[in-house]
């Protein structure tokens, strides 16, 4: 492998790692309260989608973040809503949430088919010489700021999650509700607010793929990336730090097969397209082959109260 | 005698109970995915209407309805029969382009032969290329590797790739210029269609598929052991009842089943293999088998149901140039009142 495609494959690692990477931390801190959701990917599409719309209504790619990560939590607090308020069993809810996340992205994104927007702007990191170096250095140090963000914010998920008062209380209530509520927490607060920000984080991803890397919306654009994600957080072993090294060896997957397709590699894009779900699958068998599971211990239980 | 009279009136009572909240259960629907297309500036009165008139206006829109049943149906049965052991099934649409992938290929090979044997040699092939495609994740969940929710999940994207690269590549019909798909079956392989609709044989393999679920579970030791297994799988593995054999076996045949709707898809409606071979039939069938709590009877009034709310898609994609896939909102807004009005753990594993 010659230096340029490696330089490429490392660059589009990072391109196309970033929206994994928040999708991954959305789902993790969900199930750190105990919530499954199989609706990642209805949320990353509704957040594509609503972030289109928005930079192509206001011009300004910024807001079209802000709008999809709204977008993503008001969504997944339906979702909270019917798992934690009616307590419905939380792998059909997810589905239902998946399926509504087809539906309304469709309706929302059907007016921006073909439109054109002005992505979200790459950074020049002063003092890194990324504008003067020209070529491949250049691609490599200009970034935009969800992906100058993401590894800050998985960092920020960590410290949230295991230094903070409201972390333990968190990562409490997905270990055994009752207990959390004995000891003063409210436990379907606490999943509410899990919820809503991995809505947050769910839109931002969805939203990192239409504004900032193919800059069109495409009917189902996500093909997937939400279900890679909820297997990278088993991958991360429900840790944030970790979901950044499991986001940049899935982004490098992707990357790898598209530097391989610019290439001009003799392969056929449909069996290229494959590797990314093959390797998910392959790295859950791996990952259970051995070992004890780290999954908080009332993950996917409905919490009935205490009598 | 006083006493049926009573029962009658109780059971009737109940039924009408069941049907109004089932009409509510619609009503709202129905109400919020009108509020959601009239924010999108359309105009859902007049989709309602015409879905109707469409549906029920005439012969033919009826049979169209049957028409759609069959893959719903199909795919259905291939939800329900794994939940009996406690499995959650999502990979019915990848079963079934694998379903209408190997059926094709028998069809290439063998286009010769007559229908007498071509068309059970597909009907196998079917069956057995969507059930190979769930066979994967019933190993990996029998060896409590992976889950089967997030497997089945993950190859309903790998299987539509496989469809393609061979209609792209090796099958690729000459005549299809910009439209690549295989060349067109021979007659020999068309399932047969009945009273000059698209209606076709494949009616009674949903329906053959749906018996033989119903007789499996109620009438034979099978269904009892497979009803101790969702109970408690530690409990029937130490009662002797080979636990690992049933997950595969079950997973192979709802697999198989789901292929049969890929078989009946490239058969008798298409003709040919083609990309975009179902628009989430194996997802919509999922719908149809929670909703229907898996029981025989509710997978038939629930296929029916969402053969009309599928037809206010085609009419929503025809007269107000809506992607088909905008009807998920009303299937799923469904799906999330049923969930939030049933008591918890009635849907659990």
């Amino acid at each position: 492998m010659n230096a340029t495609l490696l330089a490429g494959v490392l660059s589009s690692s990072i391109l196309s790692g970033t929206s994994l990477l928040y999708g991954t931390l959305g789902e993790l801190i969900g199930e750190r309260a105990g919530i499954v959701n199989l609706g990642l990917e209805g949320i990353m599409l509704i957040g594509a989608a609503v972030g289109i719309a928005a930079t192509a209504l206001t011009g300004n790619p910024y807001l079209g973040i802000v709008a999809a990560a709204l977008a993503g939590a008001a969504a997944n607090l339906i979702f909270a809503y019917v798992v934690i308020g009616c307590r419905a069993n939380q792998l059909a809810a997810g589905l239902s949430l998946m399926f509504f996340g087809f539906g309304v992205s469709a309706l929302v994104g059907r007016p921006f088919v073909g439109a054109v927007i002005a992505g979200l702007p790459r950074l020049r990191i002063p003092g890194l010489g990324g504008g003067s170096a020209g070529g491949v250095g250049a691609r490599l140090l200009e970034y935009d700021i969800l992906i100058c963000l993401a590894v800050p914010t998985a960092i920020l998920m960590w410290w949230l999650l295991f230094r903070t008062r409201w972390g333990l209380g968190l990562r409490a209530v997905g270990e055994s509700p009752s207990v959390a509520y004995a000891a003063g927490r409210r436990p379907e607060r606490l999943q509410y607010q899990a919820l809503g920000l991995g809505g947050v984080l769910g839109g931002i991803a969805g939203a990192h793929l239409s504004v900032a890397l193919t800059l069109t919306w495409a009917e189902g654009m996500t093909a997937g990336r939400g279900f890679i994600a909820i297997a990278l957080v088993i991958f991360a072993k429900w840790n944030p730090l970790w979901a950044i090294a499991g986001a940049l060896l899935f982004g490098g997957a992707e990357g790898l097969q598209l530097q391989l397709q610019a290439a001009g590699a003799d392969v056929s894009p449909f069996l290229m397209n494959m590797i990314p779900y093959l390797l998910t699958l392959l790295v859950l068998v791996l990952w259970r082959w051995n070992r004890q599971s780290a999954a908080p211990a009332a993950l996917g239980r409905t919490f009935v109260g205490v009598e | 005698m006083q006493r049926d009279i009573a029962a009658i009136w109780r059971l009737a009572a109940v039924r009408t109970a069941m049907a109004s909240r089932w009409a509510l259960v619609a009503a709202i629907a129905l109400g919020v995915f009108a509020a959601l297309l009239t924010a999108a500036g359309k105009d859902p009165l007049k989709a309602y209407l015409d879905t109707l008139v469409y549906v029920f206006g005439n012969a033919y829109g009826f049979s169209e309805l049957v028409v759609r049943m069959i893959p719903l149906l199909l795919t259905a049965v291939a939800v329900a029969l794994p939940t009996r052991i406690g499995l959650i099934n999502v990979g019915g649409e990848g079963q079934l382009y694998m379903g209408a992938w190997l059926a094709t290929a028998g069809e290439l090979a063998l286009s010769d032969q007559p229908a007498v044997i071509l068309l059970p040699i597909l009907t196998v092939l079917g069956f057995v290329g969507g059930g190979i495609w769930a066979l994967i994740p019933g190993i990996l969940r029998a060896s409590r590797l992976v889950n089967e929710t997030i497997s089945t999940l993950l190859l309903n994207y790998v299987a539509p790739l496989i469809v393609s690269f061979f209609i792209f590549g090796p099958w690729r019909s000459p005549e299809s210029a910009s439209y690549p798909q295989s060349p067109a079956f021979v007659d020999a392989a068309r399932l047969p269609i009945f009273f000059h609709s698209r209606v076709n044989a494949g009616f009674v393999y949903g329906l053959a598929c749906l018996v033989l679920y119903w007789l499996v579970m109620t009438r034979t030791r099978w269904g009892l052991e497979m009803r101790a297994i969702a109970g408690n799988p530690e409990a029937a593995r130490r009662l002797g009842i080979p636990v690992f054999r049933y997950v595969v076996a079950v997973m192979f045949i709802a697999g198989g089943v789901a292929g049969l709707a890929g078989m009946v898809e490239v058969s008798a409606i298409q003709g040919r293999l083609v990309s975009e071979l179902s628009p989430g039939y194996g997802f919509i069938g999922f719908l149809v088998a929670w909703l229907a709590g898996s029981s025989a009877r509710g997978i038939v009034l629930m296929s029916f149901l969402f053969a009309v709310i599928s037809s206010i898609g085609d009419i929503l994609q025809i007269t107000q140039g809506l992607p088909f896939a905008v009807i998920n909102i009303l299937m799923a807004v469904i799906l999330f009142i049923v969930l939030a009005r049933r008591p918890h753990g009635s849907a659990a594993r």
